[in-house]
């Protein structure tokens, strides 16, 4: 670190303040002159994007938590009050709902880019293990928020995904209790996820912190996925990008401001308007649009697991969809050594880019599955496909995407890597006018 | 598996000391682990416990029901530890068709005569067994699947005049809680 005067600033406060604690000379190394590949596309957007809803989200919910009661008989009333009576509350309250889903658009994009581009791969594994906790951390906290405005999504929300935990051999049902506090979810349910929807968002932001330490001892991935060379590969991250993520920032918020004054309830569920009722069901319980995909995971597995011939029960099918679905999560921890190839961008991986685009398509397969009903069924012409079939198919190509890596790194051949970053975008002629692609793969 | 374990076993444990006093300091350093792996635990179950059901969640366990009003073929939801339970007053073809199974076909395998104290009553817990939600068939109107019981809207999951799994997901039957009949026409659940 710096020693004693080794730092130069113009201005002295800077100057006094840095030569004993040097903010400004680590601000000026990590923001300012480091260097960061100068082919980035807007895909690199998102991270900083997610960064700033974490902000927007920590900022508006401080905010609401000041006029929310943590309590069964209060909350519902004192969310609507915050609606109607409290200064702007029905601004900061829809940008905090809606922040959620749009934080949650920026790191599936975020992720969607880093798989894509082979971003979790040597040396940037821990990295991409550190986003997955974050992941995870996430998810965790988006649920308990929704359980906190207390109506029938969020109580029943709530119960099926307590009760999951249910499913785990002997234990199962303590644990069930020892989260709710009782024996259903009630008013210290209630409690104890308001106090860790507090505390969550800021693990989060220590988490991040990690995320972006270790991001600068490696440096950032980029679209052709070949490390920077030298000076020539690189640009100074300021201006140059901080600008482009200025830019990127500011076009996501004014699509995020539009569904926030035009359109705040699209991605809500009419049912939560109704006060939570441990008496009645809803007739269709949904989660969130976020989890939907893990949700059609879960009710996919509708068979038990059994050693043939037996009648032998491994696995029940409950336990079997807990497994799953969590499964789903967990395997983006072993992705880096499940993918074999030494090559990152799936640019230069016919295989694998196909492999990605169906993985994508039976992501967002999963994702309108989860939304129906569990009976639903597609009519095709006099054809009945019940959806937990597609479902089912949706699932194996999920799971089939990260269980071939391994093979299709060893038969696959990629396509000849450019020597470097500047070679491409110098080297191929005037065509070359972005950053984005080496003219002889465009297809 | 046995290999392995007694590899890694002996590994260690065989005495293959290197250097030093391998007796007193050896002794020390786990003496020291132990008793702070034991504290660390007496410290943190305080914390975990907490968060288990208070004294007063555990004092509203247990529900009086006054059955008298409730007509033949009726049921009735009362509330018992926060949860619905469901009271039907079964109808003789109800409890003929409950009796009438096969039990060994069924998932859960379990007589109705285990399940009900009283043939005419069935008293059950009304929380599917798959995720926790309330299956419908409490009222004659509602649809109750095709063995005349429950039928939870959630996940599809479809239960008898017993209260007992027979189609979908859900691994159980329909719990049935601990009650006793104070007198022949009230119980007391809990």
């Amino acid at each position: 670190m710096a020693h004693g005067p080794s730092s130069s600033f113009k201005n002295p406060v800077v100057n006094w303040l840095d030569q004993r604690l040097p903010i400004f000379t680590m601000i000026q190394k990590e923001y300012g002159v480091f260097p960061t590949p100068r082919n980035f596309n807007y895909f690199w957007n998102f991270g900083a994007i997610a960064m700033i809803m974490l902000v927007t989200m920590i900022v508006s919910g401080i905010v609401l938590a000041m006029h929310y009661t943590p309590n069964t008989n209060l909350a519902f009333n004192s969310v609507e009050r915050i609606m109607r009576d409290v200064n702007f509350g029905w601004l900061i309250r829809y940008i905090h709902m809606n922040g959620a889903s749009f934080f949650f658009i920026a790191v599936y994009i975020h992720i969607f880019r880093g798989l894509y581009y082979g971003s979790y791969k040597k040396p940037r594994e821990l990295l991409w293990m550190i986003g997955v906790v974050i992941f995870l951390l996430m998810m965790a906290t988006a649920f308990m928020g929704y359980v906190l405005p207390w109506g029938q999504m969020s109580f029943w929300g709530a119960t099926v995904i307590t009760n999951l935990f249910s499913a785990l051999p002997l234990v199962g049902q303590d644990i069930v209790t020892l989260l709710w506090g009782g024996f259903s979810v009630d008013n210290p349910t209630l409690n104890r996820f308001f106090a860790l929807h507090y505390l969550l968002p800021f693990v989060i932001a220590a988490v991040v912190f990690l995320h972006v330490a270790a991001l600068h001892v490696t440096g950032s991935n980029n679209p052709l996925g070949v490390e920077p060379k030298g000076p020539q590969d690189t640009l100074p991250f300021h201006p140059y990008y901080t600008v482009k993520d200025s830019f990127g920032t500011v076009v996501y918020l004014a699509i995020f401001a539009a569904f926030v004054f035009y359109a705040p309830n699209f991605f809500g569920e009419p049912d939560n308007y109704i006060q939570a009722n441990p008496m009645v069901t809803p007739p269709h319980i949904v989660p969130e649009w976020y989890f939907l995909p893990y949700y059609a995971i879960l009710r996919s597995i509708t068979f038990d697991i059994s050693i043939p011939f037996t009648g032998l029960k491994l696995i029940e099918a409950k336990l079997g969809g807990v497994i799953a679905m969590f499964g789903s999560i967990a395997i983006l921890f072993i992705l880096p050594w499940l993918d074999t190839s030494p090559v990152r961008s799936a640019r230069f991986r016919p295989i694998f880019k196909k492999g990605i685009l169906a993985f994508l398509v039976a992501f967002f397969l999963l994702m309108y599955v989860g939304a129906q009903t569990a009976d639903a069924a597609w009519h095709l012409g006099g054809l009945e496909i019940p959806l937990v079939y597609v479902g089912q198919f949706a699932t194996l190509v999920y799971f089939g995407f990260f269980l071939s890596l391994p093979f299709v790194g060893l038969i696959e051949k990629p396509l000849p890597l450019p020597a470097s970053i500047a070679k491409p975008v110098l080297g191929g002629g005037a065509s070359a006018a972005g950053a984005t692609a080496k003219p002889m793969e465009k297809a | 598996m046995a290999d392995t374990t007694q590899t890694a076993g002996h590994g260690p444990g065989s005495g293959s000391h290197s250097g030093g006093d391998p007796s007193r300091r050896d002794f020390i350093y786990l003496a020291a682990a132990a008793t702070g792996v034991v504290g660390a635990a007496v410290t943190v179950w305080p914390f975990i416990d907490s968060l288990n059901p208070a004294a007063d969640t555990l004092a509203l366990a247990s529900t009086d029901v006054d059955l008298a009003p409730v007509q033949v073929g009726q049921s009735i939801t009362v509330t018992w530890r926060g949860k619905p339970v469901f009271i039907r007053h079964r109808t003789p073809e109800e409890i003929k068709s409950a009796t009438d199974v096969n039990v060994s076909e069924l998932r859960d395998p379990q007589k109705d005569a285990d399940r009900a104290k009283k043939p005419e009553w069935l008293v059950v817990v009304g929380i599917c067994t798959h995720l926790g939600c309330i299956p419908l068939g409490q009222k004659n109107s509602d649809p109750r699947g095709e063995y005349g019981g429950w039928f939870c809207p959630c996940h599809g999951s479809v239960y008898d005049t017993s209260g007992r799994i027979r189609k979908g997901p859900a691994p159980r039957n329909l719990e049935v809680p601990s009650y006793a009949f104070k007198t022949d026409t009230s119980i007391r659940i809990g």
